[in-house]
């Protein structure tokens, strides 16, 4: 058994009286590839915001490398409001900002592109290693950070040309057709040097060689930088394709788990995606 | 005793005059997502419109007159400033009115040679009357309760009529209600006109009190309506009339205390405050974003 | 790398500029008779290029929409002005209250004369802007959660609520209360004087310049640090910059305290350029006055900014005075001209570019993109020759 990287134990995440993610557990180990699949609205993005602090989870915690890095139980109006499940079962609050989840070595990208659309695709790139960056602000000013932005150039521009993006460099981002705009946004993540990388959709909007392209792509990344990948995707071929095993989600809960094939031939899953006639239950 | 009542009356008057400015803030606000800069300099050209209108009209006519033309010139600058940016984005939009704000300044001073207006008097409004030993205008009787027949008008408008459906629909889903086939444009320009026409009100009851007028006169009652639409909860029409009740007393209670000079201070840091603490004020909605 | 290296040519070309901007304000200062309506122009210009600069670091670049500049500006006038009062003249300036309650001057501290002079002036100038950047470090804490336009009106009654502490009677032996500070050090005790008292070198709009080219310098370089990209990205999607390990809070906070600072260091200028503070002076509409500029000259353009405050204060001083005053040709009386059609004029002119011209006089490109444009286009003709 490998290394746990990601655990999610019991998270629930209620939205006033709707519980858009249900008691979920799930595990994704060093190196693995796991995707996150389900209908429209099942949670599964509200399940990465709670991941990456985005959301706060109403209960539940979220470990990394076997630390708890996110944590929370009903409080305030949420504790008589709660309709989830566990309740009691935690007692701390740990939320940290986004940023601090980043800084741990979880990066994403995000199901609507969200590039930082004026800026060059090297700008872009190199924005997101400002945060390894040994600097402060007044050594940045002064330039007595040579040595550090010298080395951060030289990575970003590394990574470009490792995703074949380095004869585009100039270029605003915006600019970018849809499908480059995706392989920046995975870039960009990249350079954050993350060990967990969060895929939001990464094949939403392709056409079936693009989303080949793609599937090659997202195994070369995690061999080339040892990473372990968790996705959402709705692309079955995709998904089936490359994850090691599957999650499904139904209305915020975990109604299968498992690898392709089990997946594949699971009932409920089959019923979720397809509905369940009325009259088939009488 | 007296001097209590006396600072209370004023305040609640006060605060009714506020409302009137407040309403189109929080109209325009909760339709454009815009603050509106220049609403308070629509209230100062009302408030100068009079002034000429009256010089060479008897009041029963430039009077109702006045009220036509601010409604005209908030159509106008709508139509001129911010419908070209409506695309936009938010910030452009606020810029024009800030703008516009600065135009509308510069213009009142051009034509009153910058010198302070005398106020026409408007018999009834201001003349005197004494409560319980206390003696004021009759404009500050009035206030009040003109304040509440037009905000019931009002309400009744925006929930029983068809205008006031669509404003509805427009401030909840702009794109969405476009697609419904809501005339987008003449809802805003209701919405302008209306807030306006309060504003023109607003400065008939403001300058019977005040009596002259420069052209800085708009821009601090105007902020000061817009602190009172935030701390309602913007886009609430009820929360900018109890905000502005609640500014405009705590306004006049401060200036008759010792720390006069930090009345706008105080209306300020509860601004502050309420933002800080509860973002969407008394009555707002909450709003969130999608990730 | 070639980026670095275009890079380092447009700074040469920046810093080149500037000099030679330097020099020919020196020249002019020495040559033409002082009076003349430019150096008002440049005085004021400069200091309002430093102050526009620094809001455009918080709008232009870091998306927060701020209205707090006249506060900032008045925070720094005032230390500025409270430090610099030479200790002789504080009876008098300080009359109604009976004397200052500080009783030193910094450049009488640092041994008075040339060098006390400039010390205490850079010194003063430098605590004027800490002022600053530190009332804004207290106030970001909360104010700096607020989206776009609540952060505006919430930062423009800051201002207002500066006013009023600084007009406050009982805060008077400091600020003077609602009176004005003076007999301070201003651009002009810079000129170079003779045993007679003759002016043998004037430096009275070069030091105006100087410190605002300086400052600006090295807000430019904050731009394209690091820390610069970091504030675009914020601008540009706060959730993505966040999930790139962006720490927003400390972000903006900087942002907003060194935009302070800077403004701070402008206000205390702007005391040098009016010969006084006081605090009724810093109204909202000098912060829109700085707005308009930003937008004029383009948000997110530092040259922008700098070219657009030296056409605003020229055309509102100098160029359209005429219109201030009524003019004949021949018999016939031009109509409209008088006093305050100026301003007319100048607000309608405002209205087209916000409404026309949105991107302003250069978008959010600076001047040495511009060179490379117009470069680029060049040898792009040439080939096609």
């Amino acid at each position: 058994m490998s290394e746990n990287i990601l655990h999610l134990d019991h998270v629930t995440m209620q939205f006033g009286g709707v519980v858009a993610v249900d008691d979920l557990t799930l595990d994704v180990n060093q190196g693995e590839i796991v995707a996150l699949i389900g209908p429209n609205g099942a949670g599964k993005t509200t399940a990465f915001n709670c991941i990456t602090g985005v959301y706060e989870p109403t209960n539940g915690q979220v470990s990394f490398l076997g630390t708890p890095i996110v944590e929370n139980y009903p409080q305030g109006k949420m504790a008589s409001q709660y309709a989830g499940q566990n309740k009691g079962m935690f007692t701390h609050r740990l939320a940290p900002t986004p940023d601090h989840i980043t800084q741990l070595g979880i990066a994403r990208t995000f199901q609507n592109i969200r590039l930082f659309g004026a800026l060059t695709v090297f700008e872009n790139v190199l924005s997101a290693k400002h945060m390894r960056a040994k600097q402060n602000f007044l050594s940045a000013t002064f330039r007595l950070n040579q040595k550090e932005e010298q080395r951060m150039r030289e990575e970003s521009m590394k990574l470009l040309e490792e995703q074949g993006l380095a004869h585009l460099k100039d270029e605003v981002a915006s600019s970018l057709p849809y499908g480059l705009q995706r392989r920046l946004e995975i870039a960009r993540a990249l350079a954050t040097s993350p060990k967990l990388l969060l895929l939001d959709e990464p094949a939403a909007g392709m056409n079936p060689q693009e989303t080949q392209e793609l599937t090659d792509f997202i195994r070369q990344i995690r061999e080339k930088y040892g990473l372990s990948i968790f996705m959402i995707e709705h692309h079955m071929d995709l998904v089936m394709q490359i994850s090691e095993r599957i999650y499904v989600l139904d209305f915020g809960k975990l109604i299968a788990q498992g690898p392709p094939e089990t997946i594949q031939n699971d009932q409920r899953v089959i019923d979720a995606y397809l509905g369940v006639a009325d009259d088939a239950e009488n | 005793m007296q001097y209590y009542l006396s600072i209370i009356l004023s305040g609640i008057s006060l605060g009714g005059q506020y409302a009137l400015i407040a309403i189109g803030y929080t109209m325009v606000y909760g339709i454009l997502r815009l603050i509106n800069f220049a609403h308070g300099d629509v209230f100062m050209v009302a408030g100068l419109m009079l002034v000429y209108l009256s010089a060479w009209l008897p009041l029963p006519v430039s009077l109702p007159l006045m009220l036509l033309l601010t409604a005209a010139l908030g159509f106008l600058i709508e139509r001129a400033a911010y419908k070209p940016l409506r695309s936009a984005p938010r910030m452009s939009s606020m810029i024009s009115a800030i703008g516009v704000s600065y135009l509308l300044q510069n213009l009142a001073t051009y034509v009153t040679g910058g010198l302070p207006q005398m106020y026409p008097k408007i018999p009834f409004l201001s003349d005197t009357v004494v409560i319980a030993g206390v003696s004021t205008k009759w404009v500050t009787i009035i206030t009040p309760f003109l304040v509440l027949a037009l905000v019931i008008a009002l309400t009744q408008l925006i929930n029983h009529s068809k205008v006031g459906m669509a404003m509805r629909a427009v401030a909840k889903d702009f794109e969405t209600s476009q697609l419904m086939g809501i005339k987008i444009n003449s809802v805003i320009s209701a919405t302008f006109i209306i807030g306006s026409f309060l504003a023109g009100l607003g400065s008939m009851l403001y300058f019977t009190n005040y009596q002259s007028i420069v052209p800085l006169s708009g821009a601090l009652p105007g902020l000061r309506a817009f602190v009172a639409a935030v701390f309602g909860g913007i886009g609430s029409i009820p929360g900018a009339v109890v905000g502005a009740f609640i500014i405009g007393i705590s306004e006049t209670v401060i200036k008759g205390s010792d720390w006069s000079v930090f009345s706008d201070a105080f209306t300020f840091a509860l601004l502050i405050i309420i933002l800080v603490v509860k973002p969407t004020g008394l009555f707002g909605e909450k709003t969130t974003d999608k990730v | 790398m070639l980026q670095e290296k275009r890079n380092r040519s447009g700074m040469i070309a920046v810093v080149g500029l500037t000099l030679a901007l330097l020099a020919l304000v020196l020249v002019l200062e020495n040559t033409i008779k002082p009076t003349h309506m430019i150096f008002i122009v440049l005085k004021k210009s400069a200091v309002y290029a430093l102050v526009a600069s620094s809001m455009n670091l918080l709008n232009g670049f870091t998306g927060l929409f701020s209205l707090g500049q006249a506060g900032f500006m008045l925070l720094g006038a005032y230390t500025y002005s409270i430090l610099t009062i030479p200790v002789e003249s504080r009876e008098s300036v300080y009359y109604i209250y009976g004397g200052s309650a500080i009783k030193f001057s910094l450049p009488e501290l640092f041994g008075g004369g040339g060098v006390g002079l400039v010390l205490g002036v850079l010194v003063a100038l430098i605590l004027g802007g800490c002022v600053a950047a530190l009332v804004a470090w207290l106030i970001g804490l909360p104010v700096l959660r607020l989206k776009s336009d609540y952060l505006a009106i919430a930062t423009l009654g800051f201002g207002e609520i500066i006013r009023a502490v600084f007009q406050w009677d009982k805060l008077g032996p400091i600020t003077n209360g609602a009176n004005a500070l003076k007999n301070f050090p201003t651009f002009s005790s810079f000129n170079i004087e003779n045993a007679d008292g003759q002016v043998v070198l004037r430096l009275s709009a070069f030091v105006p310049m100087l410190l605002a080219a300086v400052c600006i310098g090295i807000l430019l370089l904050l731009i394209n640090s690091s820390y610069g990209r970091a504030f675009k990205a914020i601008r540009e999607d706060e959730i993505a910059a966040e999930a790139m390990g962006i720490n927003l809070a400390k972000h903006k906070r900087l942002a907003f305290c060194i935009s302070s600072f800077f403004t701070g260091v402008g206000g205390g200028m702007f005391a040098m350029f009016a010969n006084q503070a006081q605090a009724k002076n810093f109204v909202t509409s000098m912060t829109y006055e700085i707005l308009l500029i930003v937008v004029i000259g383009g948000i997110g353009s530092i040259s922008g900014s700098c070219i657009a405050s030296f056409l605003y204060v020229a055309a509102s001083e100098w160029w359209l005075r005429f219109l201030d005053s009524e003019a004949y040709i021949g018999d016939f009386k031009v109509p409209l001209l008088r006093t305050g059609f100026r301003m007319v004029v100048f607000s309608v002119i405002i209205m087209i570019v916000v409404l026309f011209f949105r991107r302003g006089l250069m978008g959010d490109k600076e001047l040495p993109d511009l060179f490379r444009m117009l470069r680029s286009r060049k040898t792009r003709k040439e080939a096609a020759k």
